[in-house]
C-alpha cells in the first residue's frame, strides 16, 4: 500500500446562488482511517459530499483517488473510483428486495435475464466477510432502520468502494443500533476501507475517529484528532465562539399549578391505549421533563394537551380550565404556546413566508387584521421584530420558510410561540435535528420562559436535553408514568433504566 | 422516527408460492367459478358458448394493449391517461394508411409509430416540462379527438382487413381450438406481449431499473441510472402499444374508421390495469373478464331471452368497471413515485 491519501480533494468551491457552500475547501482521508467532518447544519459538509459523490459539479477543484487526479461528473464516476456514499435518507426502494436494491444498477446477467442467484450469492458473501448480517431475500420495507443502513452500506461494498462515506449515519438510528455501527465501521476499517463521517454530534466524533475536520460557512476552519480535544474545543471551533454545553439556571421560583392531568387516557390510530392512567402537575415556573424512548405514548399525550387528537378518559385542566373541551384555538388563546414534533407538518406552512407563519395564530386578531383585511404593515413589523430578537438568519421576512435551514425553522416557531402571552408551554423534541448553536439558543429561551413565570412540559427523547433543563423528569414506558424524579438528584444511568421500564424496585410478582 | 405499526406477519416470510396465492385468490377463485359455467354450458349450447367466448378474446385484445400501455408508464412513474387518445389516433393513422398503400403490415405499423409519438408527446410533457400529467394525458385524448374528427371523411373504402390464421391441429380441440387458435395476427401478437413484458418488467435489468425509477428516483439517480431516458422510453413503447390497440380495432375488428370509435376502451385498460395489480399477467385475467362481461352483454342483447330492458344490459362492461376502481383501487399498491415529476437537485 502507498501512503498517498485514499482520497484527496483541493481548493473545491461551489457556488449557488447567493451562498458560497463551499470556499476552496481541502480535505484528505488517510488509507483505513475514520475521519470525521463534523460542522453546523448549513455548513457545507453535504455539498463537499455531494460534490464528491459527483451528484453537484464544483465551480473550482480538483480530486485525487490514490494520489492520482481524476474527474467525477457524475456518480457513475465516483462508483467508478471505489467511492460509495450512505445518504441520510436512505437510496433504497422500499419494495424490492434488500438483493434487488444492492445489484440495481450495477446488474449481473445471464443472457437478458438478471442473474439473482450469482448476486445473492456474492452479498451472502460480503456480509460474512464484513460482518453486516442480512438477509439477501428480505423486502427492505419490513427491516429495521439499522438493517436498512447496513443494507446501504452493502450496497456501496458491491460496488468494490473502497471510500464510504456516511452522512449523518447516526441521526436515524437508537443508541444501541448506534453501538452497532461503530463496531461495523471497525470492521471495515481494518479491511482497508476508509470512512467519512459526517456528523455533528459531538460525543460521536470523539469516539470515532481517527482525524476530524471541521467546517464552518462553507470553509474548513480546523483540523485535529480526539486526543487533543474536547467537546468544548470542537463546539467552539463550530460555532466560531465559546458555546455553553451546559445550561445554567437558577432554582425554581414555583407558583400555580398551570397544568393539571389525571388519570389521562388517550388511544393512538389503532384505537390502541397509547397513553395509560397518567397523572402529572406542572406548575408556574418550572420545567416538568417527560423522558422516554420514542413512541412510548409522547406523541399522543402533546396532541392530547393540544387539542389535537380526543380523549378517551381522565381530565385535562389547563388554567383551571377543563381543556379537552376546548378547541385549539381557544387554548391557544388561553396562553398555551406549543413546539410541535414535527415541525414541518405541524409547526409552519413552509411554502408561506416568514411573516404569515409568525401570525399563524393571531393573523384574525388586531393588529394583524383590520375588519376583514390583512394589516400586511403589522404583519411586516411583527416579522422584522421577531427577526432581530430571536436571531433569525434569513435574507428577508418574503422567503418562504421552507428555504430556511432546519435551526432557523425552528426558531420561526420559537419566536411565533414565545412571543406571545402565554402561560404553558408544551415543547416537543425542540431541538430535534439541530446544531450546537441553535440549541443552545433554544434551550435559554426555554430556560428564559420559565424564570418568567411559564409552566414548561418538555417531551424529549434526548437524555441529556432532559437532564440539563427539567426540574423534575417524569419518565414515561409504554404510555405510563414510571416515575416522577427530582432532576437534581438522579443520574444518566437511572434515567435509561427507568425509560427501560424498570422502576428500581423490586419485580411484583404478577 | 415514527412509531410504525409492526407488520402483522411480513410477507417476504412466505414461501413464493404462497405469497402468489396470497395476493391473487380472489382471482383464482373467480377464473375457476367462470371455467365451471362455460363448461356447463358449453354442454347445453356448444354453439353460442363458443361464440360468446371468442367474442370475449376478441374485446379483451384492445384492453390487454390498453393496460400494457398504461403499466408501463405507471411502472417508470408517469401516469397515462392519454391511452384512449393513443388508440383513437393510431386506429386512425393505421386506417388511412392502409386505405393508401393497401398494405396491412404498413398499416399496423403506422398505428404504432402513431401511438408512440403521441407516447413522445406525453414524456415531453411529463418528464421534460414536468406539467401535471392528468392533464398531459387529456391533451392526448382532445386532441385525437379533435384531429380523427375533424380529418375524417366518410365513405373511405379499405383492401379489407386481417384475417384469422387458423393453426392446423390445434384449432380443432374443441372449445379451446376455435377460442384460442383460430384468431387474427394481433390477437396473438397481444398473448405473446403479455409474456414478453412480464419477463421484461421482472426478469431483466431494464425492468428492475423500470420499477426502481417508478418507485425511488432519486435511489436509482445515485446509482447512475439515467431516471429521464427510462421514463421516455417506457412512455414511448407504452404508446406503441397504445396504437397497436388502435390498430386492431381498425385493421382487424373491423375493418373502417368511425368517429369516437374507441369509445372509452382507453379507460376501461386503465380500469383493466388496477384490477391487475399493475402486473401483465394480472391485465390479462383483468381484460379476459371486461371482454366477457362485454361478450355476455352483446348475447343477452341479441340473444333475445330475458326480459331486461337492452340498456340495462348495455350497462354490464361500465358497471364492473366502477364496480372494479370503486372497490380495488385502495387495495392495489400504486408505484410510489406514479405521477410525480422527478427534479435532479
Amino acid at each position: 500500500m502507498s501512503d498517498s491519501p485514499a482520497l484527496e480533494v483541493r481548493n473545491i468551491t461551489k457556488r449557488f446562488p447567493g451562498v458560497l457552500a463551499n470556499d476552496r475547501v481541502n480535505f484528505k482521508l488517510g488509507k483505513g482511517h475514520v475521519h470525521a467532518l463534523l460542522g453546523e447544519n448549513g455548513a457545507g459538509k453535504s455539498t463537499l459530499m455531494n460534490i464528491i459523490y459527483g451528484l453537484y459539479s464544483p465551480d473550482e477543484g480538483q480530486f485525487f483517488v490514490d494520489g492520482k487526479e481524476v474527474s467525477i461528473k457524475n456518480p457513475h464516476d465516483a462508483i467508478s473510483h471505489g467511492i460509495g456514499m450512505v445518504h441520510q435518507h436512505f437510496m433504497l426502494v422500499p419494495v424490492f428486495t434488500v438483493a434487488e436494491n444492492i445489484v440495481l444498477g450495477a446488474e449481473t446477467t445471464r443472457g437478458t435475464t438478471l442473474d439473482m442467484r450469482t448476486a445473492r450469492r456474492e452479498i451472502r458473501e460480503l456480509s460474512q466477510k464484513y460482518g453486516l448480517e442480512v438477509d439477501p431475500d428480505a423486502i427492505v420495507e419490513d427491516l429495521a432502520v439499522g438493517t436498512q443502513q447496513r443494507v446501504e452500506i452493502l450496497k456501496s461494498l458491491y460496488r468494490n468502494a473502497t471510500i464510504l462515506v456516511l452522512d449523518e449515519p447516526t441521526a436515524v438510528l437508537t443508541p444501541q443500533e448506534a453501538g452497532e455501527l461503530f463496531q461495523i465501521m471497525d470492521q471495515l476499517t481494518e479491511k482497508g476501507v476508509s470512512i467519512v463521517f459526517i456528523s455533528h454530534k459531538l460525543k460521536e466524533v470523539l469516539f470515532v475517529a481517527d482525524e476530524i475536520t471541521v467546517m464552518r460557512r462553507g470553509q474548513v476552519v480546523g483540523h485535529t484528532v480526539p486526543d487533543e480535544t474536547s467537546e468544548q474545543g470542537l463546539a467552539g471551533m463550530m460555532v466560531g465562539r465559546s458555546v455553553l454545553l451546559e445550561v445554567h439556571k437558577n432554582p425554581p421560583s414555583l407558583q400555580q399549578v398551570a397544568l393539571d392531568v389525571f388519570q389521562l387516557r388517550v388511544h393512538d390510530e389503532r384505537g390502541v391505549d397509547a397513553v395509560r392512567n397518567v397523572t402529572f402537575q406542572v406548575r408556574g415556573g418550572e420545567i416538568l421533563g417527560i423522558a422516554g424512548v420514542q413512541g412510548n405514548g409522547q406523541t399522543q399525550l402533546a396532541e392530547a394537551l393540544t387539542g389535537l387528537r380526543d380523549i378517551e378518559g381522565g381530565t385535562i385542566t389547563i388554567n383551571k380550565h377543563n381543556a379537552p373541551e376546548m378547541n385549539p384555538r381557544a387554548l391557544v388563546e388561553m396562553g398555551l404556546a406549543h413546539v410541535p414534533e414535527d415541525r414541518h407538518k405541524h409547526g409552519l406552512v413552509l411554502p408561506y413566508h416568514l411573516g404569515d407563519n409568525a401570525i399563524i395564530c393571531t393573523y384574525y386578531i388586531p393588529p394583524f387584521s383590520k375588519g376583514l383585511r390583512r394589516n400586511e404593515r403589522a404583519i411586516m413589523d411583527n416579522a422584522e421584530r421577531l427577526i432581530a430578537q430571536y436571531d433569525i438568519r434569513t435574507p428577508s421576512p418574503l422567503v418562504p420558510v421552507g428555504h430556511l435551514s432546519g435551526g432557523n425553522q425552528q426558531k420561526v416557531i420559537v419566536a411565533r410561540e414565545f412571543s406571545r402571552n402565554v402561560s404553558l408551554l408544551l415543547a416537543n423534541q425542540p431541538t430535534r435535528g439541530l446544531d450546537v448553536g441553535s440549541i443552545e439558543y433554544i434551550h435559554q429561551q426555554i430556560i428564559e420562559m420559565r424564570d418568567r413565570g411559564v409552566a414548561v412540559l418538555l417531551i424529549s427523547a434526548e437524555l441529556d436535553e432532559i437532564l440539563s433543563l427539567s426540574d423534575r423528569i417524569a419518565v414515561m414506558y409504554h404510555g405510563e408514568i414510571v416515575k416522577v424524579v427530582e432532576a437534581s438528584t438522579v443520574t444518566r444511568t437511572e434515567l435509561g433504566l427507568l425509560m427501560a421500564g424498570s422502576t428500581g424496585e423490586p419485580d411484583q410478582p404478577k | 422516527m415514527t412509531a410504525r405499526p409492526a407488520p402483522s406477519t411480513p410477507l417476504a416470510a412466505f414461501p413464493p408460492w404462497q405469497r402468489w396465492l396470497k395476493r391473487w385468490w380472489a382471482g383464482l377463485v373467480l377464473a375457476l367459478g367462470i371455467s365451471i359455467v362455460i363448461v356447463y354450458y358449453y354442454n347445453q349450447v356448444p354453439d353460442i358458448t363458443t361464440a360468446v367466448l371468442r367474442s370475449t378474446v376478441r374485446q379483451s385484445t384492445p384492453l390487454i394493449l390498453g393496460a400494457l400501455c398504461g403499466l408501463l408508464g405507471e411502472r417508470a412513474g408517469v401516469i397515462n391517461i392519454g391511452i384512449e387518445g393513443q388508440m383513437l389516433l393510431g386506429a386512425f393513422v393505421g386506417f388511412l394508411v392502409n386505405v393508401w398503400t393497401a398494405n396491412l403490415f404498413l398499416a399496423v405499423m403506422a398505428g404504432i409509430l402513431t401511438g408512440a409519438l403521441l407516447g413522445l408527446l406525453l414524456a415531453f410533457m411529463s418528464v421534460t416540462l414536468k406539467i401535471d400529467q392528468i392533464i398531459g394525458g387529456t391533451v392526448i385524448n382532445i386532441l385525437s379527438l379533435g384531429l380523427t374528427g375533424y380529418l375524417y371523411t366518410a365513405g373511405l373504402l379499405t383492401e379489407g382487413k386481417l384475417q384469422s390464421i387458423r393453426i392446423a391441429g390445434l384449432a380443432d380441440i374443441p372449445l379451446f381450438g376455435p377460442v384460442l387458435f383460430d384468431n387474427p395476427p394481433i390477437t396473438y401478437a397481444t398473448v405473446f406481449l403479455v409474456f414478453l413484458i412480464h419477463y421484461v418488467l421482472f426478469y431483466t435489468k431494464w425492468g428492475l431499473r423500470t420499477r426502481a425509477v417508478g418507485e425511488h428516483p432519486r435511489a436509482a439517480d445515485t446509482l447512475g441510472i439515467n431516471v429521464y431516458l427510462m421514463r421516455y422510453w417506457n412512455v414511448i413503447i407504452g404508446g406503441g402499444l397504445g396504437g397497436l390497440a388502435g390498430a386492431f380495432l381498425t385493421l382487424e375488428a373491423v375493418g373502417s374508421f368511425e368517429r369516437g370509435m374507441t369509445n372509452g376502451r382507453g379507460f376501461v385498460a386503465l380500469a383493466v390495469m388496477i384490477f391487475g395489480k399493475y402486473t401483465p399477467l394480472g391485465a390479462w385475467g383483468a381484460a379476459l373478464l371486461f371482454g366477457f362481461a362485454t361478450a355476455m352483454q352483446t348475447q343477452l342483447q341479441f340473444g333475445g331471452k330475458i326480459d331486461i330492458p337492452h340498456q340495462f344490459i348495455g350497462m354490464l362492461p361500465y358497471v364492473l368497471t366502477i364496480v372494479v376502481l370503486a372497490g380495488f383501487v385502495g387495495r392495489t399498491r400504486i408505484p410510489a413515485a406514479d405521477g410525480i415529476p422527478y427534479e435532479k437537485e
